[in-house]
């Protein structure tokens, strides 16, 4: 029997981040107008095998992720064991442009999920010149804590089960069980507080509400798109937040949940494919 | 409401197998309506309708009937789907050791869901 190779590949790249060195898990797939890809919390990179793995994207994308320090198959820094992870803006936000700058990234296209799309705001308020176009997945401006997070860190609650167990009924109902449980088992798989640790940023750091408006889309095109069913971010708190950004254009997809490139990458790519057309056509910048 | 609860988990091995280290006794409430379940290391061993008088359980599910109508339909809308959706639109509401609940998440998750009706075929 032969291996069927899939055209991914990863490779680890050694560089500081936050003046610290790390060790980082980065793959790739297809050729063209970068287009780098941030996961959800306590998850990684494989979420977005769906879009690698499909031509459609690929033959004119350059499809880029990244596992974020502490996740998927990127390490925590050296000194990990005597300290809480917490993430906050900042470090989200340099960590970002960093990998950025050592992937040599002009202007890529940026789209990122939950977490990714929260940064996705912040990215566009702060920075909308390093990119050609802003893509925030299931992206609100603020979400308020609804169970008690000390249960995805203690040691007497499995961390994994908990975690999987939190975020199974976030995926859409249409999801292929195949998809569904994928998307889960990285859950599953996060290391000890690394999701609740990206729930600070979550839920209390990246709290970007008040700021939010002020995003302007001439200087960066911004396109949200959020699942039907993701009950963390709502579909309305994503209409809200386009509805006072002029310009933000807003996709409500149907049937999908929290993980839409991860659930149901078949059902994502048809909603996304208009938007990367779109981006395209965009003009240069002056 | 709750009658066929116990034979659609206890015929589900995997369910039972991953609840083998849980025995417990818990009250779930539906409006006015009340049912205590009684788990004996991951199967059910006994369904008992309210009213009480004086029930004991370690953990309590609260949620209007209508929500859990929703819950248990066969293509429940969102932010019905899930108890975890109840919970964050405050509709459903966990008393009592909450700890339990929370560390055999996906156990009651899924007991929970067995209730569900039949997706028809479109």
């Amino acid at each position: 029997m032969k291996a069927d190779f899939e055209p991914i590949i990863g490779r680890y790249m050694n560089l500081d981040l936050s003046r610290r060195s790390h060790r980082i898990y980065v793959e790739e797939a297809g050729q063209g107008a970068p287009l780098l890809c941030l996961h959800t919390a306590g998850s990684d990179g494989r979420q977005y095998r769906g879009l690698m793995n499909d031509s459609r994207i690929t033959a004119n994308h350059r499809v880029i992720a990244f596992d974020m320090p502490w996740h998927g198959k990127s390490s925590p820094p050296a000194g990990w064991h005597e300290e809480e992870y917490r993430l906050t803006s900042a470090q989200y936000t340099a960590m970002i442009l960093d990998v950025m700058a050592a992937l040599e990234l002009d202007r890529p296209i940026v789209m990122g999920c939950s977490i990714g799309g929260r940064i996705a705001l912040h990215l566009a308020l702060d920075h909308p010149e390093r990119f050609k176009a802003i893509i925030g997945l299931q992206a609100g401006a603020h979400v308020d804590p609804y169970y008690d997070l000390d249960y995805l860190h203690r040691p007497d609650v499995h961390g994994g089960e908990m975690a999987g167990a939190i975020v199974s009924g976030l995926v859409g109902p249409d999801a292929p069980a195949k998809e569904r449980w994928e998307t889960l088992w990285h859950y599953m798989q996060g290391g000890p507080g690394v999701f609740k640790g990206d729930l600070y940023f979550y839920k209390v750091d990246g709290d970007i509400r008040d700021r939010v408006s002020r995003i302007d889309t001439r200087r960066c095109p911004l396109f949200l798109l959020s699942g039907e069913y993701d009950y963390s971010c709502t579909p309305e708190e994503t209409l809200a937040v386009a509805a006072g950004i002029p310009g933000c254009e807003v996709t409500i997809m149907k049937g999908l949940g929290h993980f839409p490139m991860s659930e149901n990458p078949e059902a994502f790519i048809g909603q996304l494919m208009p938007v990367l057309d779109k981006i395209s056509r965009l003009a240069a910048p002056r | 409401m709750l009658d066929q609860l116990k034979d659609k988990v206890n015929a589900d091995a995997a369910l039972v197998r991953r609840g083998r280290f849980l025995s417990t006794q818990f009250l779930i409430e539906a409006g006015p309506a009340q049912w205590l379940v009684d788990i004996v290391e991951g199967k059910i061993a006994s369904i008992a309708k309210g009213p009480f008088v004086m029930p004991s359980w370690s953990f309590a599910l609260r949620a209007p009937r209508e929500e859990w109508q929703k819950f248990w339909s066969a293509a429940p809308p969102p932010g019905c789907n899930d108890l975890m959706a109840l919970i964050k639109r405050r509709m459903l509401k966990v008393d009592g050791d909450v700890h339990l609940f929370m560390a055999n998440l996906r156990y009651f998750k899924e007991s929970l869901e067995k209730m569900r009706a039949e997706r028809v075929a479109a």
